[in-house]
């Protein structure tokens, strides 16, 4: 079990919350939620350990394009780097319907 | 599959099993009275897993909606099939039972509230033993406490289907429906097999284990009220008609004669073939169906 925490600076409000995804094999949940100041907190439990470069190298890529205020929560089983943007997709598409 | 089931309607099925727990919940509701007891944001999840090496869900693989079903309040419990199985542990388990403990609380404060649970499961999560063992046994007993007042109504949809022991408390239930694609028994097939080696079990054999387990089987034999596509508008269909129809005059966990005469007049001395099973057992078809 791993834990990442990674910030980035935001610059916009998001007022609703979004959840999407099962922690099932190759899958990841996603918990989005406003956050009241201007960064964006990520905080990651993954059951797969040692691939901390790699999550930073997603996230990092996510956060060039988005720059909601938010604390998004990532509980990981295992998901390839694709799904893990597909997910994080997903609930910045929910947040913003 | 018969052709008919290949028909013009399988291309237009709004598939059940392909949702996932929250959303199967959702769509048995009249449209816009549901709403989420602790959910995801409420972060109740399971102390155990992480110790273990497993990362938690944050709603524990447990789904529990409070709403309307066919106008009338019911609260819908639906695992997801696809964290760890489905499994019950300490926190899933006490979300069940508390749900169904506060319906049963409604029934005697006189608002009528029935109980529908959406069961994915194989059963205890490992990780957490004794302590699912534990819900499972607190489930059951607050799903005889249920149905005295209202109808406690089971749907295993798949593919996971409903093993260990919330196949028991599956057979508790009013009323029971399946899909052909779900299974239901207490031993997993795989564990038959380890258990008894593959003379008495051969879990590599799928259409034998769908024989045997399977919803249409189950059904034949008058083990499970309904069978029934894998399409949401005829899931829907099918549960608010158990809602409606309210407690049934006798539960089949109930008939124990029935259950006992069936079973000593089986010659268990010879291998019985599935569909032997069905014609011996069907004569109580007619029975099942005025439940």
């Amino acid at each position: 079990m791993e834990h990442i925490e990674l910030n980035y600076p935001a610059k916009r409000k998001v007022s609703k919350k979004a959840h999407t995804g099962v922690v099932g094999s190759g899958d990841l949940e996603v918990l989005l939620e406003p956050a009241p100041d201007n960064i964006a907190k990520v905080s990651i439990r993954t059951s797969v350990d040692g691939f901390s470069k790699a999550w930073k190298a997603v996230l990092d890529r996510f956060f060039s394009k988005y720059d909601g205020a938010v604390r998004i929560q990532i509980n990981d089983a295992g998901a390839t780097p694709g799904n893990v943007q597909l997910r994080l997709a997903q609930a910045v598409e929910v947040s913003e319907q | 599959m018969s052709d008919q089931r290949l028909g013009a309607n399988f291309i237009n099925r709004q598939s059940f099993i392909e949702l996932d727990a929250r959303e199967r919940a959702t769509a048995l509701f009249d449209a816009g009275t549901s709403r989420e007891l602790v959910g995801p944001f409420d972060r109740v999840e399971s102390p155990w897993l992480e110790m273990q090496g497993v990362t938690p869900q944050e709603d524990d693989g447990c789904v529990v909606m409070k709403g309307k079903i066919a106008g009338k309040a019911a609260v819908v419990i639906a695992l997801e099939g696809a964290f760890q199985g489905g499994s019950l542990g300490e926190v899933s388990g006490e979300k069940m039972t508390a749900a169904i403990d506060l319906a049963c609380a409604d029934n005697e404060k006189g608002i009528p509230t029935s109980a529908v649970i959406l069961v994915e499961t194989g059963g205890v999560r490992l990780q957490e033993a004794n302590l699912g063992l534990a819900a499972t046994a607190e489930l059951m007993a607050s799903m005889l406490a249920l149905r005295k007042h209202a109808p406690v109504i089971c749907l295993t949809a798949g593919t996971v289907g409903a093993f260990g022991g919330m196949a028991l408390a599956v057979g508790l239930a009013s009323y029971i429906a399946m899909t052909r694609e779900a299974r239901l028994g207490m031993n997993g097939p795989e564990v038959i097999e380890q258990e008894n080696g593959l003379d008495e079990f051969d879990s590599s054999d799928h259409a034998l284990i769908w024989a045997i387990d399977g919803g249409e089987q189950r059904y034949a034999t008058g083990l499970v009220d309904a069978l029934v596509d894998d399409d949401t508008p005829q899931v829907v269909k099918v549960i608010r008609r158990f809602v409606s129809k309210g407690v049934p005059p006798v539960h089949r966990s109930s008939e124990v004669a029935l259950y006992r005469s069936r079973i000593e007049a089986l010659d268990a001395s010879r291998q019985w073939d599935p569909k032997e099973l069905r014609a011996l057992w069907t004569t109580n078809q007619v029975e099942e169906e005025k439940r």
